[in-house]
């Protein structure tokens, strides 16, 4: 994984609670055995007018003008903004590896589905969790007229968030103290816990008397 | 050593507490995991992973794979015709061989939706920490494991390490008392309880349900109950051991034989909540007030009793609650204050991890009994939840029933819960369906799915609509 770097974006609005992760990446899109290429089939339903398949050319699809994706001033974006319980549904991975392979890189919402939230990490991606009133505000900047930009800095766990000159006060990032020590770092949790072996290799000894049964 | 803690404790903290590792500064657990369930769609960037660090499985026979998910529920025997569904089956196989991990193929007469497969061959114990790269291993919470859904990252850090590393979840305790009226099935209690606490309102906790109604569950039952903790946001569902769970182990295949299993049991029956534990949240149901349930929108809170009728997002005051009730009505193609009686169906799914279990297809089979299957509905299928599953059904005779009235008799796997395969529904079409999601496109584009209880469907199936099962 690679540390995460300090940025600016451009924020895309997707003014909907309870989006799932069928809605992220349709589920036909999870027959590929591989960790890229889905970027092109994020919101698949939402964002093309015809019914997307596998392997299918995606540049000549039709797109639904109305999906706020596919407006134009928002091209490019790479902070999704959303609603409350974002990412819930299933445990597929595909969702973030989707939205980290079309750029997007932190989600803001009021609050993520557990296991979404989990992956998201995993795979360098950022979850913001911030309160409903402050993410209201937001909806109404980055929908406005001039698209909101942010300069996301992980590292002071501040966002700065500014439409053309003009620069609105900083939002402060809460996170997990670990969760950020991974993104910044870019930490694989499997060396991290590999270097943990031997306690590992205690506790199965101790287990393998206390509990033989889960050994047979 | 800390010092003993005799404070009452939560089922959670007494499986928790059993299996952490470590706890590093950040207050992080390396929790170890005893055993994982592997299936085809979550696991091959896993497997590719562990090949490109140069990396083994720790404990290979802590693991137990089988494809279902994209598994063909008819003629089986031809194979997989969509090469992209055949190639991740083939995957999971070659991966299996390489790694020297257990797999029931589609062969297999074992072979089935992976949650059904685990507890039915005993893999499944109490107090184990279970692990899959599905949502939907909150099932296995029924036993009173510690049991929640992984991504394909971690899905390839258990096989590396046994292990994950984890916070602490929030507990909340759910207790249905009374009794269940007649018709009235765990599907209908899991339904209820996410209609009043709603699809997030479990997120960061793990739920423990009790009381009357969820003691006198049977195991398919208890499972059906926890494996929708996860349609309430809930990271784990969890359900206190009893004489049921222990009798249920008992002689399954991978379950301790003779002594062990005695040593074994002994511990499971100190499985449950002590007397005063502390939860974050606690909510009751009177398990006497439930009735049949019928979703009506495209998330499980959007949710019925059989007798209520569709909503007017007009009188919502939330408007953010209204917009996504406008939207769902949109969807699913429903107006306003049409009872849910009144709302016909295309097509029939009795199946899935949620009910594809024996008793879920003898309770449909009740229904369907001397029946037909209404004329105007296209399809009605079941899909037993395993090899296994059909195999006894069929002893029973279950199948004929189904046949002669008009349902199709199929093979297990996944099948229309989320239309990988070649079963699903089409545009518009609506369904009554036993699986857990109502999603906008779960069972197929355009698709509009009702959740029900297995006999609710069965009921469905025989009159083209919606019908209380109780009045039948
Ligand atoms: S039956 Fe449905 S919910 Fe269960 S594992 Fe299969 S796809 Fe997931």
């Amino acid at each position: 994984m690679k540390p995460f770097e300090n940025f600016r974006g451009t924020v895309l609005p997707l003014d909907r609670a309870n989006v799932d992760t069928d809605a992220i990446i349709p589920k036909q899109f999870l027959k590929s055995i591989k960790r890229t290429g889905f970027g092109p089939n994020l919101f698949d339903e939402w964002r093309y007018l015809d019914t997307g398949e596998p392997g299918k050319d995606c540049s000549g699809r039709p797109l639904n003008p109305d999906f706020v994706m596919n407006q134009p001033k928002y091209a490019g974006a790479t902070i999704l903004l959303t609603r409350h319980n974002f990412g819930c549904g299933s445990s597929r991975e595909h969702a973030p590896w989707a939205l980290a392979d079309h750029g997007i890189r932190v989600i803001i919402a009021p609050s993520f589905a557990d296991i979404f939230h989990q992956n998201a990490i995993k795979n360098g991606l950022l979850p913001v969790v911030l309160d409903e009133r402050i993410v209201d505000e937001l909806f109404e900047l980055a929908t406005s007229e001039d698209p909101l930009e942010i300069e996301v800095d992980l590292h002071n766990l501040r966002m700065h968030p500014g439409r053309g000159a003009e620069q609105l006060a900083p939002i402060e990032i809460v996170i997990d103290r670990f969760h950020h020590h991974c993104l910044i770092h870019g930490l694989d949790d499997i060396g991290l816990t590999l270097q943990q072996v031997d306690k590992i290799a205690d506790y199965e000894a101790r287990r393998r008397t206390e509990a033989p049964w889960l050994f047979a | 050593m800390a010092p003993a803690d005799h404070s009452p404790k939560t089922l959670y903290d007494k499986v928790w507490d059993e299996h952490v590792v470590r706890t590093d500064e950040h207050g992080t657990a390396l929790l170890y995991i005893d055993r994982q369930l592997v299936h085809e769609v979550t696991s091959p960037q896993a497997f590719e992973g562990l090949r490109l660090a140069g990396r083994k499985p720790r404990r290979p026979e802590a693991n137990l794979a089988v494809p279902d998910h994209n598994v063909p529920t008819l003629d089986r025997h031809l194979g997989i015709v969509d090469p992209i569904s055949r190639l991740q089956v083939e995957t999971l196989e070659a991966n299996c061989r390489e790694f020297g991990i257990q797999l029931f193929d589609m062969a297999d007469r074992r072979q089935g939706v992976v949650h059904v497969v685990g507890p039915e061959e005993g893999f499944t114990q109490p107090g184990m920490t279970i692990v899959c790269g599905d949502s939907h291993t909150s099932t296995h919470g029924a036993f009173g494991a510690l049991a929640f859904g992984v991504g394909t990252s971690e899905v390839e850090h258990v096989l590396a390490t046994q292990c994950l590393l984890q916070k602490k979840s929030k507990s909340m305790l759910v207790t249905v008392d009374g009794v269940l009226g007649p018709g009235v099935t765990a599907k209908d209690i899991v339904l209820a309880i996410i209609g009043e606490i709603g699809t997030a309102g479990a997120t960061g906790h793990v739920v423990e349900y009790g009381g009357e109604a969820i003691r006198a569950l049977s195991m398919e039952g208890r499972m059906t109950v926890c494996n929708m903790a996860i349609e309430a946001g809930a990271r784990a569902g969890l359900i206190g051991v009893d004489e049921t769970t222990v009798e249920y182990v008992r002689g399954r295949p991978f379950a301790p034989e003779g002594e062990l299993f005695e040593k074994a049991a002994a511990h499971w029956r100190t499985l449950r909540s002590d007397d005063g534990a502390a939860f974050d949240r606690v909510v009751h149901l009177d398990a006497a007030t439930i009735r049949p349930q019928v979703t009506w929108g495209t998330s499980p809170e959007m949710v019925l009793p059989v007798d209520g009728a569709v909503p007017d997002p007009d009188a919502v005051a939330d408007p953010v609650k209204a917009g996504s009730f406008r939207h769902a009505l949109g969807y699913m193609g429903l107006v306003p204050g049409t009872p849910i009686g009144d709302i016909s169906i295309d097509k029939v799914f009795i199946g899935s991890c949620t009910n594809g279990r024996i008793e879920d297809l003898r309770a449909a089979a009740e229904v369907a009994k001397g029946r037909k299957v209404a004329d105007s509905v296209k399809l009605a299928m079941v899909v037993p939840g395993s090899g296994l599953v059909k195999a006894q059904a069929e002893a029973e005779g279950l199948d004929k029933i189904f046949i002669e009235a008009g349902f199709e008799w199929r093979d297990p796997g996944c099948s229309m819960c989320l239309a990988m395969n070649a079963d699903r529904l089409e545009p518009g079409e609506r369904c009554a369906s036993t699986s857990n999601r109502n999603f906008e496109g779960r069972q197929g584009q355009g698709g509009r799915t009702h959740l029900v209880s297995p006999a609710m469907a069965a009921a469905a199936a025989i009159h083209g609509r919606f019908v209380d099962v109780r009045e039948i």
